[in-house]
């Protein structure tokens, strides 16, 4: 997938196995569930080379966890691509993430975060025995600024979804307005990233029906930016928000 | 037998007493349409009330209610305050005005479609970037912290 992975942990006693054994599980997610590796699972998947009965369990759940996605977002979510191939990319990574963080928890660690490429799993409380503190990256200058501070004490999952090149056509004057209406990045709070990552690409997709959709969800807040850099905000979303 | 249980049956029977004269003499029972004022929490219940005001009844004898003009407590409709005044006229009720009403339309409409809550809209602004790590679509935590220490040098040298 091509993605950054920071794992923190902040718990003491911790070797390198640990962090080593959290790589290697990403690796096979990605080694097996990434459309741009020709021998994945998935690749093969698509080249009508594996049959349905014979797809590997983690692919047989993610399958199963795709089609209650599309349910669950009146089929805004959809891993089959308009050419009849399958890209469950928008759904995998926050579930090998929050899997990521059920290992750690299983190896007794109680205090860390799990960030792959920008979604994250948070549990427990950071160094400082503190809330850890998330920033949401401004999409219009996503190397340089952050535009909000989260804080999470509560085990939850946070996941961005955006468009960050489309967000960056707003300065070209030709743009048509309706363009410039457009939602550029979705920051999802959930109980768990998986849950944050699937209603983020979901929600990022229905525009800017998507906020509204994400106030109507229980346990779910959202913080939606548009191509003019007006955010809108869950009812519960700043709760979250570091002061 | 304690104090308490005496306490309490001495207001039983004045309860039964005063229900009972009540009764009797059917007057002053302005308690009631207060009340049933007080409850009108929204527009459909207020709808209820209003065929009553269709065909007041104008013999004195036999009313629930003392004639005069009762004005509820104003009350949270969610949407909106509900207050109403009640006329008593002949001991029934012959008219109900509405004093406050939810008067903005358009957002009671859009509550009660449940299609398009009212939600929070700010600019969004440049913070401190001290943070444990960055939520963002695309793969740059990394490249962040760095560019962001640059720039920070950057304006500490410059």
């Amino acid at each position: 997938m091509g993605m950054t992975i920071t794992i923190e942990i902040a718990d003491q006693k911790v070797g390198e196995d640990t962090f080593e054994k959290i790589y290697s599980y990403f690796q096979y997610i990605d080694n097996t569930f990434s459309v741009f590796k020709e021998t994945s699972e998935i690749s093969r998947i698509n080249r009508g080379e594996i049959e349905k009965k014979d797809y590997s369990s983690d692919m047989k759940e993610i399958f199963k966890l795709s089609e209650q996605t599309k349910y669950d977002t009146n089929g805004y979510f959809d891993i089959q691509t308009p050419s009849g191939t399958y890209n469950p990319s928008g759904l995998v990574k926050g579930w090998a993430i929050y899997n990521a963080s059920k290992i750690l928890l299983a190896d007794g660690f109680q205090n860390f975060y799990v960030d792959a490429g920008g979604d994250i799993q948070t549990h427990g409380l950071n160094t400082e025995g503190k809330p850890w503190s998330i920033g949401i990256r401004n999409p219009f200058h996503p190397e340089t600024e952050i535009i909000k501070v989260l804080s999470l004490g509560n085990n939850e999952g946070v996941a961005t979804s955006g468009n960050y090149i489309r967000g960056q056509h707003i300065y070209n004057p030709l743009t048509k307005e309706n363009q410039l209406q457009d939602i550029v990045s979705v920051t999802i709070i959930a109980a768990n990233v998986y849950e944050a990552d699937r209603f983020a690409t979901a929600v990022f997709a229905m525009g800017r029906e998507g906020i509204h959709f994400i106030e109507k969800q229980k346990g779910l807040e959202g913080y939606a930016i548009d191509a003019k850099g007006i955010a809108t905000m869950t009812s519960g979303f700043t709760m979250y928000v570091k002061k | 037998m304690n104090k308490k249980y005496i306490l309490s049956s001495l207001v039983i029977i004045t309860f039964i007493t005063y229900a009972f004269y009540q009764q009797i003499t059917g007057t002053d029972n302005s308690v009631a349409i207060k009340k049933s004022a007080n409850t009108i929490p929204t527009a459909p219940v207020a709808q209820q009330a209003l065929p009553v005001a269709d065909k007041p009844k104008t013999t004195t004898t036999g009313g629930q209610y003392k004639d005069g003009t009762y004005t509820s407590s104003v009350t949270n409709a969610y949407y909106g305050n509900v207050q109403v005044e009640a006329i008593i006229s002949g001991g029934k009720i012959s008219d109900v005005q509405f004093l406050q009403y939810p008067q903005d339309r358009s957002r009671s409409a859009q509550i009660s479609s449940h299609a398009m809550p009212i939600l929070i809209s700010e600019a969004i602004q440049a913070q401190s970037a001290n943070v444990n790590t960055v939520s963002g679509a695309t793969d740059l935590s990394g490249a962040f912290t760095q560019s962001l220490q640059s720039a920070l040098d950057q304006a500490k040298n410059s």
